[in-house]
């Protein structure tokens, strides 16, 4: 165990260093915070060339095998490693359907196959994965996807059409839930899970411009989209199993990611130094006893989330509500990281309405632009109030809504 | 302004602390059904005495006492596990009054009253006497007076707990200007010393007790700093921030289960989602409660508390508070009629929230303390 802590302070110590000497410079356009936010040609370079330069150095996927591309370390390994891309603020690894979701998923789950093709080509970004389980019309109810993939000789034949796709424009794989049957004995049995090629005939996507105006996913449409047989993951039939495994991998409640250094975070102590310069009546901000108290009211939350992890390893203190931290963190982090960066904007007085692009906007519109992009998190991968009602089902076993 | 991503995020278990959490557990869920935590309510003291000396046997008032003064000496980070298990059972018994003595003696150097120390770590029921009015902060004015070869106290305190079972009372006063720790045995008072309080926590006993008069030995009379004062309070809103956070959880329970077996208009009502993700919300915050506890605990250790320890205590003292109070006031609500009734439990975690929420300080006042630590 000893010996393992410190082979692990050592590998930090080895990333930190290159590190210093790797992280690109800041270019002249407003890197993404999210792998959510890559909406131009530009940016997408950017985070490419970073993603192949880490993993080149051996700091991305340190816990897969080294077959697949990985270190064929452990996950404590890559924990570390992200620690550091932390804390020197590095750009994010933006391949997070492959290297987050699908990676793991194949990993748990894959043919040997299926690991040879795709896994090492996630690391190095040469294919970027995208995600295709939301609809128009089904965007909290995934078990009623309509997209529907009918059997043809070796190939299946999809037609239908997904939302939100995040990197839909650049991507070259889509994790696609479609629906192979419409019988069986509930809307989740018809239901089939693919890995399916999205630059081929009969794929096209067309950009969403978000709230916060910029662009980042797409709508993406199935015209007679012929994929062979071997693209699916799991028997016909079987694919609400593999799209719950993704979301476990999603919502971080199962481990195994090549990276979790995929969001930028915005932390309390980010907010202060902001907040440090503001005055209101002439007087400093951070003097003003309802600030204060509303500060340190989030401080609190931050406080407790951070130490989320280490009290979730200590069986005694947490088998009272078993799978409450792990199936409550998705929902707590985000709503609060969304409140944060709303009480930022809320207190820079006439500062606060100005947005990114104005010369006299507070950190260059970043709160303002930070806020409307928290609701990505707080909306995508299950929305809060759907993330309630399975905490409150499968946690507390209150009967379904 | 502090630097936070220089404090510290420790929270760990000891093995030995790992055993103690389990036993406890299951020793208050077998000790205090609810049927007789309402059966001693009816009681002068609170609590069951013979429950308190298998406690005592089990060596939990001695928990925080070294080992040379007849205790285990695992420190205060250990009776915190105790003291959840005991608020989830809503078990009452004198544990964190005597363990907050002991602390006062041990942070005033102890000198003369290593038998004192070894009396509370066998289960004598010792409790700190500290404040004269509803502002804690007020001050102390309780003074003693040379008297012959001895020592008269003058003044009363209010809001002592657990004071018809306490045979120990460490009182806090001032001699020539200067702070002092008092120990007076219970048998000094007079008939009419004790006025107890009515306590909207009807699980639990304070009084004011007037201790002018009692006479009081040069070896009963301890030096201490305000620093240490200030300390013990602080691991009391610990301790309290821990017994509250057993609370919510039994609470929620109790909710979870009305929620579950309750239906109106044919459904059960925890299917509707404005009853349910209320109930998560109390979760939540009962995981946060929790989690800032058992860091706190991990880090106060035995001498002198580090900025992040206060820190600490404080941040698990104003989350628990206001769970055990949004659980308390949602779990009346949620029971419709039958929470406005008596026979429903949900007033006793209703009531416990308030009288807890103002044991060793409330949330506005912690985090205020907290916004001058931190910012």
């Amino acid at each position: 165990m000893a010996d393992n802590i410190k082979e692990i302070a050592a590998y930090r110590a080895e990333a930190a260093a290159w590190l210093r000497e790797n992280i690109p410079p800041r270019p002249d356009f407003h890197v993404p915070l999210t792998f959510m936010e890559v909406g131009s040609e530009e940016k997408l370079d950017y985070l490419r060339d970073w993603q192949r330069k880490l993993h080149a150095a051996g700091f991305l996927g340190a816990s897969w095998p080294k077959e697949y591309g990985g270190a064929g370390l452990t996950h404590a390994h890559q924990m570390a490693v992200d620690a550091e891309l932390r804390a020197q603020n590095a750009p994010i690894i933006f391949n997070v359907i492959g290297t987050g979701w699908a990676g793991p998923m194949l990993l748990h789950l894959g043919s040997d196959a299926d690991k040879s093709r795709y896994l090492k080509r996630i690391l190095t970004a040469e294919d970027i994965w995208c995600q295709g389980f939301s609809e128009p019309d089904h965007g909290s109810d995934l078990g009623n996807v309509q997209t529907r993939a009918l059997r043809d000789g070796d190939d299946y034949i999809i037609n239908g059409s997904k939302i939100w796709t995040t990197l839909g424009n650049y991507a070259d794989y889509m994790i696609l839930l479609a629906r192979t049957s419409s019988e069986g004995k509930n809307k989740y049995a018809g239901l089939s899970f693919f890995l399916a090629p999205m630059k081929i005939e009969g794929v096209s996507t067309t950009p969403i411009r978000k709230l916060t105006g910029d662009y980042g996913f797409t709508q993406t449409f199935f015209e007679n989209a012929r994929i062979p047989v071997s693209c699916r993951v799991g028997e016909e039939g079987e694919g609400w199993k593999v799209a719950m495994k993704i979301l476990e991998f999603e919502r971080s409640v199962s481990g195994g990611q090549a990276t979790s250094h995929m969001i930028s975070s915005t932390s309390m102590a980010d907010l202060l130094k902001s907040l440090s310069q503001q005055h209101r009546d002439g007087e400093p901000l951070l003097d003003d006893p309802v600030v204060r108290d509303d500060i340190v009211e989030l401080l609190i939350r931050e406080k407790a989330l951070s130490l989320n992890d280490k009290r979730a390893a200590i069986p005694v203190l947490s088998s009272d509500y078993p799978g409450s931290l792990q199936l409550g963190f998705k929902r707590s982090s985000t709503e609060f990281i969304r409140e944060m960066r709303r009480l930022a904007g809320s207190l820079q007085g006439l500062q606060g309405g100005l947005y990114q692009g104005d010369p006299d906007a507070v950190d260059d519109g970043f709160w303002q632009y930070a806020y409307m992009n928290a609701f990505n998190a707080t909306i995508g991968g299950g929305t809060s109030q759907i993330q309630a009602n399975i905490i409150g089902e499968h946690v507390l076993g209150l009967p379904k809504s | 302004m502090y630097a936070l991503e220089k404090q510290t995020n420790d929270l760990t278990l000891s093995d030995e602390q790992v055993m103690l959490i389990e036993s406890a557990r299951s020793f208050c869920e077998q000790k205090s059904p609810v049927s007789t935590v309402r059966e001693l309510m009816q009681s002068d003291t609170g609590f069951d005495p013979e429950v308190w000396q298998e406690m005592a046997d089990l060596g939990w008032p001695g928990i925080a006492i070294p080992e040379e003064f007849g205790g285990s000496g695992l420190g205060i980070g250990s009776v915190v596990g105790v003291v959840e298990c005991m608020g989830r059972r809503l078990l009452t018994a004198p544990l964190i009054s005597s363990t907050l003595a002991a602390q006062l003696i041990l942070r005033s150097g102890v000198g003369s009253a290593a038998p004192q120390l070894l009396n509370i770590a066998e289960g004598m029921v010792a409790t700190p006497a500290l404040y004269e009015s509803a502002d804690t902060g007020a001050g102390i004015l309780c003074e003693l007076s040379p008297s012959g070869s001895a020592y008269r106290l003058s003044g009363e305190k209010l809001f002592v707990n657990d004071v018809a079972a306490a045979q120990l009372f460490v009182v806090s006063a001032q001699l020539d200007g200067e702070l002092r720790l008092v120990l007076i045995d219970a048998e000094k008072l007079s008939a009419d010393a004790i006025r107890p309080h009515r306590l909207i926590d009807e699980t639990r006993r304070a009084a004011r007790v007037d201790f002018s008069g009692a006479e009081i030995s040069a070896a009963e009379i301890l030096p201490i700093t305000k620093q240490a004062l200030h300390e013990v309070e602080l691991l009391g809103a610990l301790l309290i921030a821990a017994e509250s956070t057993g609370a919510a959880a039994s609470c929620l329970d109790a909710i979870v289960d009305y929620l579950k077996t309750r239906q109106q208009f044919g459904r059960y009502i925890g299917s509707y989602q404005a009853l349910k993700h209320p109930a998560v919300d109390i979760l939540e915050g009962i995981e946060a409660a929790r989690s800032l506890v058992f860091h706190a605990a991990t880090i106060v250790g035995t001498g002198g508390l580090s900025v992040d320890a206060e820190i600490a205590c404080r941040m698990a003292k104003a989350k628990a508070n206001d769970v055990l109070l949004y659980a308390g006031d949602r779990a009346v609500q949620f029971h419709g009629g039958f929470g406005f009734t008596w026979d429903c439990d949900a007033q006793l975690y209703n009531r416990r929230g308030q009288w807890a929420l103002q044991q060793f300080g409330d949330s506005r006042y912690h985090r205020k303390q907290l916004a001058r630590l931190l910012l």
